[in-house]
């Protein structure tokens, strides 16, 4: 066993810890005091007989003197240290410029003395240098995402025009008529590329593209996960007994044990629909019948939710295009998003509280088919088709697990039972949504603008006027 | 005291306003719209003063004002650079390179007016 400068450190801070005088321990082990003394402060070796029954003295095995972890401990003790004497000398030093110099010289006696303490530095220290790497990273991904400064040009670009333009126009000198009708047209086109730009922007910023998976939550990386398979882990149609585990070990997009956990959790759930629901059959009966989830759960017998879920991971060209998928738990969060191209989920916060999803929850028996029209200058139509159940075994001694489920058909696609109501208008959640006047608005909307800001969060209006008037 | 101004701008809406405004002043305005030749558009016509936007498709502002002040005849050519908002980089880069003055966007149609006169006059 390698012997190491603090050996002497650990035999003194087990020596004191025990009360002993280092007279009483060096008679014991047959040593003199001075001798003793050299050796507490790493100034002799100590051999291995006489390390021995040092540690019989002080009653603790003789490998507890040598090096352990400490070496790493010690380690990261010495970089904190660095760290922290780089930032006190630097410009930006902050607090830390009126800190008193850590006593490297004394790091040893630090580690033998105070294992317990040093171990609690060198954790914080590694904490701060991981949590410096994601500042970094967060900064990188700020200052380098390729779209956001395109994005910003175009908003300063039409803003500029917008500007200028109207001054010509306000500023009460004669303008030729041909002039003013060009300058009136371009600002009609730079006021649209305007709304057009921060529309996209915002939704840009709250609901992330697809591929984006640094720095996520758990879900969103199982959602990035599933998007770049398709939503359809094929592995399980073909063979329901895969290892479910294997599947999630190693996958870029899983960086987190979170992640994978929330990954197994939702492929054992499809392979349960997969067993219930076996693609063939099924695909046959959506020949048949249309995407009609509640024809198609009358005749495998099966739970509306699980059709609805089974609809939207099948198969890439299996006849069925793409369609969206929104899971919430009873508080209304968001536990699962498929997106479909023209309705936009919210990646943080609230959703719409005008979605059928929450509908439904408040009727946890009583699936709902509501044709619904997203906002904004270009509306999309979808069906969408939602339901509630209670999750698991239902139990005395506890309150009833709710989740509610939402599949969103594009109503260009051939439904068994499209409905034929006019559309409720939705949007993505009340942040980013311009929809004015709507009664379940809770915030004002970052796209209404000031002016608008008031009346877009709405003035109670019967929800009639919602229903009809949007 | 020259009063001819060459524009380099893509946004044909800004190109517009510009040459309204600087025309109504009494100089004598020309625009072009791609960065890849506009090399050759300043040394075609000799402009008293350029308006030279940053962000160009084919060649960057940036890069045209370097090659402008390495040839003679338009090492000292007066060149306002339009820069957007808060790209201080991009500000830092046009000065190294040479530029005369800068203006942000969004900016006000007097104080350009005002830089162009002023730049005219130098």
């Amino acid at each position: 066993m390698p012997r190491t400068a603090l050996t002497g450190t650990r035999i003194r801070a087990r020596r004191t810890a025990r009360g002993m005088r280092q007279a009483d321990l060096a008679r014991t082990v047959g040593v003199s005091p001075s001798y003793l003394n050299l050796i507490e402060h790493n100034r002799r070796n100590v051999g291995a007989d006489l390390l021995g029954e040092l540690a019989k003295a002080l009653g603790v095995a003789p490998d507890s003197l040598l090096e352990g972890s400490e070496g790493e401990v010690m380690e990261a003790v010495r970089a904190a240290a660095a760290g922290l004497t780089h930032r006190a000398n630097s410009a930006d030093k902050g607090p830390l410029g009126t800190l008193t110099p850590p006593e490297l010289e004394r790091i040893e006696e630090f580690l033998g003395r105070f294992p317990g303490w040093a171990a609690v530095l060198a954790a914080t220290h590694a904490r701060v240098d991981e949590l410096e790497r994601v500042v970094e990273q967060l900064s990188d991904r700020m200052a380098h995402d390729p779209y956001l400064p395109a994005a910003l040009h175009e908003i300063v670009s039409a803003v500029t025009s917008v500007q200028s333009t109207a001054a010509i126009l306000a500023d009460g000198e004669e303008i030729d008529p041909d002039w003013q009708r060009k300058f009136l047209a371009n600002l009609l086109a730079d006021s649209s590329r305007l709304a057009d730009g921060a529309e996209a922007l915002v939704n840009y910023l709250d609901a992330s593209g697809a591929g984006e998976t640094g720095l996520a939550a758990p879900q969103e990386e199982v959602e990035a996960w599933l998007a770049a398979r398709n939503y359809h882990p094929a592995e399980l149609e073909a063979d329901c007994a895969s290892d479910l585990r294997a599947l999630v070990a190693d996958q870029v997009e899983l960086s987190s044990d979170a992640a994978r956990a929330l990954a197994l959790k939702w492929l054992r759930r499809f392979q349960a629909d997969a067993r219930a629901l076996p693609l063939d059959p099924f695909l046959a009966a959506v020949a048949e019948l249309g995407l009609a989830p509640d024809r198609l759960a009358l005749r495998f017998d099966a739970p509306l939710a699980q059709v609805l879920r089974r609809i939207a991971c099948l198969p890439q060209g299996a006849g069925v295009p793409d369609v969206g998928l929104v899971l919430c738990d009873g508080s209304g969060t968001l536990t699962f998003r498929r997106p479909v191209d023209g309705f936009a989920l919210p990646r943080f916060g609230g959703a719409c509280p005008v979605w059928p999803l929450f509908q439904a929850l408040l009727r946890p028996a009583q699936p709902l088919c509501v044709p619904v029209q997203t906002g904004g200058r270009i509306g999309r139509r979808f069906t969408a088709y939602a339901c509630a159940d209670t999750r698991g075994t239902a139990r005395f001694d506890a309150p009833p697990v709710v989740e509610a489920t939402m599949l969103l058909v594009p109503d260009s696609l051939p439904t068994g039972d499209a409905p034929t109501a006019r559309p409720r208008r939705v949007g993505p959640s009340c942040r980013i949504c311009a929809e004015r006047d709507c009664p379940a608005r809770r915030e004002p909307s970052i796209l209404a603008g000031g002016a608008l800001a008031e009346g877009a969060m709405g003035t109670g209006g019967a929800l009639a006027s919602a229903e009809g008037g949007f | 005291m020259g009063r001819r101004v060459l524009v380099i701008e893509d946004e044909a809406n800004i190109s517009e306003a510009i040459r309204f405004i600087l025309s109504r002043d009494g100089w004598e305005v020309r625009t072009h719209g791609d960065g890849a030749d506009a090399a050759e558009v300043v040394a075609r016509h000799a402009p008293d003063v350029l308006i030279l936007d940053v962000m160009l498709p084919g060649r960057s502002g940036l890069e045209i004002l370097r090659s402008l002040r390495e040839v003679p005849q338009t090492r000292a050519l007066p060149v306002l650079m339009l820069t957007a908002k808060g790209q201080s980089a991009d500000r830092a880069a046009a000065e190294r390179y040479g530029a005369t003055r800068f203006m942000t966007k969004p900016f006000a149609n007097a104080e350009l007016v005002a830089t162009v006169r002023a730049m005219g006059a130098a």
